[in-house]
C-alpha cells in the first residue's frame, strides 16, 4: 500500500472536534457535524482519485459512502449504498451516507439525465471494491494470510468464515483514512454474486418521512435568520426581456414595520423576522412594472416557431426518404403540437442563505451543488470556493426548476442585510417564473409499403432550447439572457424518434428556434421533450398501422427485430391481456372506451406503455384508467424503487398529456397556481402496473424518465382507438376533445 | 400578541398576530415539520392538520381561529389515533404512516404530510373505505410525484390494519 497525501480533506485524530468553513450554528448544522464524523470539510471538490473521497471506515464497523447524487425521492440514496455495501460485504444497516455539500462530497456531475445509478453506480462500485481490497489487505497482514484465502461477511473478515481467526473492518483502519490512490482495478463482484444489488431494499429516506422528522429545505431556520419574499411581476414575460420596475412605492408598507426593503437594479424582496409580514409585505407593496408585450401568447405560441428564425440541422440520416414516400402503399403526413409544461414542485423552491465577508453558505433544493455554487458565487461577485452550497431535498423537482433562482436570491438578500436569509417562493414565483419544459411543434411524413412494413420516416421539429441566466441574476444585474448550447435533450432525440423500428429511409431534420426571440424560460423537464417527440412520432406510426388494416402491436412487432425493445413490448402486452385490435372502436354511445400502445424512452434504456382510456363524448372528459409501463434499464439495482419510478411516471404522464399547459398573454405567463395549472387529481388517477424487465448481465441505465414518453403515446393511440379521431395537439382537455369530435 | 394554542395535547402561548396563518407559527414558532407550505392558497393540501379532528388548509386559517380548539399535526397523528381507538399506548406511527412505509408509497414524500392527516381524518370517519370514497376524500390533495395509487393502497392497508387491531 502505497501512502500518499490527501491534499484537500484532513483527517482529524479521533475525539478531536469537528470545524466547520464558516462559523454559521442552528440545527441545520448540528445534523452536519455529526454527519461528517471525523473529517474537516474543505472547500471541494474532494479528489475523485482517492479511495478516501468515497469511503470512511469507523471504529464501529461502519462505513459512510460519500455520495455526489442528490435524494429527489427517486431511491438513489437507498441504491447507490446497495452498490456500496454489496462491493464492501457490509449488510445495508453498517452504511450510510452524508448530505450532498461542495465541502464534503465529490462532484459526481449534476443528479440530472436518471444518471445517479447509470453514471454514478460504477464510481460507487469501483471505489468500494478497491476499499475492500484495501481492507483485505490490511487484514492478511494482521491474520498472517494470503488475501485470497479471507472472506468477509458483514464487515469481519476471517480465514474462511472461521471466527477465531478475524478481524472487523473497524479494527483495521477505524475512522483512520486509506490513505491510497483510487486506481479503479480491483476486482469487482460478479452479478451472480449479489445478494444486496438487485434486491427490493426498502427506501431509507421513507420512515422520516412519514413521521414529520424529515428536513426539507422548507425547514431549515438558522439562529437570527430573516424571512424574505421575492417580489416580481405576477408571471413572467419573454425571457430575453427580464422585468423593470417602473415605480416602487415602498410606502404602501409602511404599516408592516418590521420589514425592509430589498431592491438592486430590478430584483426586489422584502424581509422580515416575521415570516407572516413578509408574506404580507410582498402582496401589499406597491410596485409598477414594465415589460413588453413580446410573447406570442398560447394561442400564436406554433405560428410563431414556424415563421422562425431557425438554425438547422441533420440529427440522423439513412437512405432516401422522398423516393421511399413515393413509392409507400400509405403515407401519413401530420402535424403535431405540444407546449410548454412546467416543473410546479409541489413544495415551491425555498433556500437559506448566510453570506459573510468570510464566505458564504447556500442550503438549496439543487440537483448540482457545484453548479449552484458556481452560480451563488457569480451573484455575490467572490469566487467559487468561498461559497459553500449544501443540499436539503425540496419537493419533487423533475428537473431544473427555481432552485438557483432562489439560492441566488437568498445569497443577494443575505449580502444586502447581512444577516441569514431564508427565501420561500411563493406559488404565484413558482408557476410564473419556472424554467419550463419547451414547446415543441413537429411535421411527421411516413409510409409503409403493402406488407405492413415502414419503408419512410421523415420527422421535423422545432423547439428552442434551455436558458442559462436566472432571473435573479438578470433582475440584479442585467446579466444578458442566455441560452444553452444545441445537444442531448434540447435537439430532436433519435432514440425516441424511430430506433426501434427497422426503417430504411429516416431522416431527423431539428429546427432550433431562438429562444430569446419573445419565448419563455426554459430547461429540462423529465424526460425532456420526449413527451411531444413520442406523442407526434408513435401517433403518427400507428396511424399507418390502422391504414395498413394491423393490430397495433402486430404491426410494431413486425417493424422491429432489437430484442431489448422486442422484450419491453412483449412484457408489457402481455401484462395487460392485449388482444388484436385492428380499427377504432368507433362507438357511437356516449362514453367510449379505447387501448393503445406506445414506445419510447429518453436517451437510455427502453420502455413500452399500454393505457387504457375513457371518453366522454358530451363532455370532452378523457380519464386514463389503467396505464401499464415495462422498462429494461438493463442491471436494476433495487427493483421496488424502479417500479416506484414506473407508477409515478404512469401517473405523471396522464397528467401531461391530459391536463398541462403554460398559459400566456403576450406580456405574461398566465399559469399561476393550481386551478390555472391543472394537474391530474386523485379521483382520476390511473390504475397502474409497473414491470421491470430485469438484466442482470447489462449495464445500469436510467430508469427515473425513461417510461414518459411510451405512455403519452400510448394515452394519445389508446383516444384514437375510442373514438376514431385523432388528436394532434395536447393536453387533451375537455374543450379540445369536444371540439375535434363535434 | 399572545396566542394559547393547544397542539398534539399541548397547551401553548405564542406570540402572534391573530390574523397570521396557522401554518407559520406550527412551522415557525413550534418548529414543527409535519405541515409545510404548498401554496397558500387552500389548493393543494401540504399545510393540512386536523382541527378538532377535522381537516383544515392551515395555511389559510388565521391562527386567533383555532384558539381553544385541538389541533393534531402529522407528528400527532399516533397519539390522536390511540386515543379514538381507545389504546393503551400510543403506537410510535399511525397506521396509515407504517402503512405508506410498508407501500412504499412515498417518492419526495413532500404532499405525505396532506395525504397522511386527510387519510388520517377518512378512516377516522370512514373504516372501510371504498376505492370510490378514497378517491372522492382525497381529490383535494395534489401529488406532484404522482403516487396516488400507492396512496390508495396505504389507505386501504391502513384500514385492514386498523380493523385487525379493533379485534
Amino acid at each position: 500500500m502505497s501512502a500518499l497525501t490527501i491534499p484537500r480533506r484532513e483527517f482529524l485524530k479521533a475525539g478531536g472536534a469537528m470545524v466547520i468553513g464558516f462559523g454559521v450554528g442552528g440545527a441545520a448544522f448540528a445534523e452536519q457535524r455529526t454527519a461528517v464524523t471525523g473529517r474537516v470539510a474543505a472547500p471541494g471538490p474532494p479528489d475523485q482519485k482517492f479511495i478516501d473521497t468515497w469511503i470512511a471506515i469507523h471504529a464501529d464497523n461502519t462505513a459512510t459512502a460519500y455520495i455526489g447524487y442528490a435524494e429527489l425521492g427517486q431511491g438513489a440514496s437507498t441504491a447507490l449504498l446497495q452498490i456500496a455495501a454489496e462491493e464492501l460485504d457490509l449488510d445495508m444497516s453498517q452504511i450510510s451516507s452524508v448530505r450532498l455539500d461542495t465541502h464534503v462530497t465529490p462532484n459526481q456531475g449534476a443528479t440530472v439525465a436518471s444518471a445517479a445509478i447509470e453514471r454514478g453506480g460504477p464510481q460507487i462500485r469501483a471505489a468500494a471494491a478497491e476499499a475492500r481490497q484495501a481492507l483485505l489487505a490490511l487484514a492478511s497482514r494482521r491474520l498472517g494470510v494470503p488475501a485470497d484465502r479471507l472472506t468477509v461477511s458483514h464487515g469481519v473478515v476471517s480465514v474462511g468464515g472461521d471466527g477465531s481467526r478475524s478481524v472487523k473492518y473497524g479494527d483495521l483502519l477505524g475512522d483512520k483514512p486509506f490513505e491510497i490512490a483510487l486506481t479503479g482495478t480491483a476486482p469487482q463482484k460478479a452479478p451472480s454474486q449479489y445478494t444486496i444489488v438487485g434486491t427490493r431494499h426498502p427506501r431509507l429516506d421513507l420512515p422520516d418521512k412519514v413521521s414529520g422528522e424529515y428536513t426539507y429545505v422548507q425547514h431549515v431556520r438558522l439562529p437570527g435568520m430573516l424571512h424574505a419574499r421575492v417580489v416580481r411581476p405576477a408571471g413572467q414575460g419573454a425571457y430575453a426581456d427580464g422585468a423593470r420596475i417602473a415605480s416602487l412605492d415602498e410606502s404602501s408598507i409602511a404599516n408592516i414595520r418590521s420589514v425592509r426593503v430589498v431592491r438592486r437594479r430590478d430584483f426586489l424582496a422584502v424581509v422580515s423576522p416575521n415570516e407572516w409580514d413578509a408574506v404580507r409585505a410582498a402582496k401589499q407593496l406597491k410596485v409598477t412594472w414594465e415589460i413588453p408585450a413580446s410573447l406570442a401568447g398560447t394561442a400564436g405560441l406554433f405560428d410563431q416557431m414556424r415563421s422562425a428564425k431557425t438554425t438547422d440541422s441533420v440529427i440522423a440520416e439513412k437512405g432516401d426518404v422522398a423516393a421511399a414516400l413515393g413509392r409507400a402503399t400509405h403515407v401519413v403526413r401530420a402535424t403535431f403540437r405540444g407546449p410548454y409544461q412546467g416543473h410546479m414542485p409541489f413544495g415551491p423552491n425555498c433556500a437559506v442563505a448566510d453570506v459573510t465577508p468570510a464566505g458564504a453558505t447556500v442550503m438549496c433544493s439543487t440537483q448540482s451543488v457545484y453548479g449552484t455554487r458556481d452560480k451563488v458565487a457569480r451573484v455575490l461577485g467572490v469566487p467559487a470556493v468561498n461559497v459553500r452550497v449544501q443540499y436539503f431535498e425540496g419537493a419533487g423537482t423533475f428537473g431544473r426548476s427555481c432552485y438557483d433562482d432562489a439560492a441566488q436570491a437568498a445569497a443577494i438578500v443575505s449580502k444586502e442585510v447581512g444577516a441569514p436569509v431564508r427565501v420561500q417562493f411563493s406559488r404565484a414565483d413558482e408557476h410564473g417564473w419556472d424554467n419550463f419544459g419547451p414547446a415543441h411543434l413537429a411535421d411527421v411524413k411516413a409510409g409503409v409499403d403493402a406488407d405492413g412494413r415502414i419503408v419512410a420516416y421523415e420527422y421535423d421539429g422545432w423547439q428552442h432550447v434551455w436558458s442559462t441566466t436566472e432571473t435573479s441574476e438578470q433582475l440584479a444585474f442585467g446579466t444578458p439572457a442566455g441560452e444553452s448550447a444545441d445537444g442531448t435533450s434540447r435537439n430532436l432525440n433519435k432514440v425516441t424518434l424511430g430506433s426501434m423500428y427497422d426503417i430504411p429511409n429516416l431522416r431527423l431534420n431539428n429546427h432550433r428556434v431562438p429562444g430569446i426571440d419573445g419565448y419563455l424560460k426554459a430547461s429540462n423537464l423529465r424526460s425532456p421533450l420526449d413527451v411531444s417527440f413520442a406523442f407526434a412520432s408513435e401517433q403518427a406510426l400507428d396511424e399507418l398501422a390502422h391504414m395498413a388494416g394491423l393490430d397495433p402491436l402486430e404491426f410494431r412487432r413486425r417493424n422491429m427485430s432489437d430484442p431489448r425493445w422486442l422484450a419491453v413490448l412483449d412484457a408489457v402486452s402481455k401484462a395487460a391481456r392485449w388482444t388484436p385490435r385492428s380499427a377504432s372502436a368507433r362507438a357511437r354511445s356516449n362514453v367510449v372506451s379505447g387501448r393503445g400502445i406506445g414506445l419510447g424512452t429518453h436517451m437510455t434504456s427502453y420502455g413500452a406503455a399500454i393505457a387504457d382510456v375513457r371518453v366522454d363524448r358530451s363532455t370532452g372528459a378523457v380519464v386514463a384508467t389503467h396505464l401499464y409501463g415495462a422498462i429494461d434499464a438493463g442491471l436494476v439495482v433495487n427493483p421496488a424503487a424502479v417500479e416506484n419510478q414506473i407508477s409515478g411516471q404512469l401517473v405523471q404522464a396522464a397528467s401531461r398529456l391530459l391536463k398541462e399547459e403554460v398559459t400566456f398573454s403576450k406580456t405574461n405567463v398566465t399559469s399561476l397556481d393550481w386551478s390555472s395549472y391543472p394537474i391530474l387529481r386523485f379521483a382520476e388517477t390511473p390504475a397502474v402496473t409497473a414491470i421491470v424487465v430485469q438484466r442482470v448481465d447489462q449495464k445500469s441505465t436510467g430508469a427515473g424518465e425513461e417510461i414518459m414518453a411510451a405512455a403519452s403515446a400510448a394515452i394519445a393511440n389508446a383516444f384514437f382507438d375510442a373514438t376514431g379521431v385523432r388528436l394532434r395537439e395536447y393536453p387533451l382537455t375537455p374543450s379540445r376533445v369536444t371540439a375535434a369530435l363535434a | 400578541m399572545a396566542v394559547t394554542l393547544t397542539v398534539n395535547e399541548r397547551r401553548q402561548a405564542v406570540d402572534a398576530a391573530p390574523d397570521t396563518p396557522l401554518l407559520y407559527v406550527l412551522a415557525n414558532d413550534l418548529a414543527l415539520k409535519g405541515p409545510r407550505f404548498g401554496c397558500g392558497l387552500a389548493q393543494c393540501g401540504s399545510c393540512s392538520v386536523l382541527v378538532d379532528g377535522v381537516e383544515t388548509r392551515s395555511c389559510v386559517t388565521p391562527v386567533a381561529r383555532v384558539e381553544g380548539r385541538r389541533v393534531t399535526t402529522l407528528e400527532g397523528l399516533a397519539g390522536y389515533y390511540a386515543k379514538l381507538a381507545k389504546l393503551e399506548q400510543a403506537p410510535a406511527l399511525h397506521p396509515l404512516q407504517q402503512a405508506v412505509i410498508d407501500e412504499q408509497a412515498a417518492q419526495c414524500g413532500y404532499c405525505y404530510n396532506g395525504m397522511i392527516v386527510k387519510g388520517a381524518e377518512l378512516l377516522a370517519r370512514t373504516p372501510k373505505p371504498t376505492d370510490s370514497q378514497i378517491r372522492t376524500a382525497m381529490n383535494g390533495h395534489l401529488c406532484r410525484c404522482g403516487t396516488y395509487p400507492r396512496v390508495l393502497a396505504a389507505i386501504q392497508r391502513a384500514a385492514a390494519m386498523m380493523a385487525e387491531a379493533r379485534r
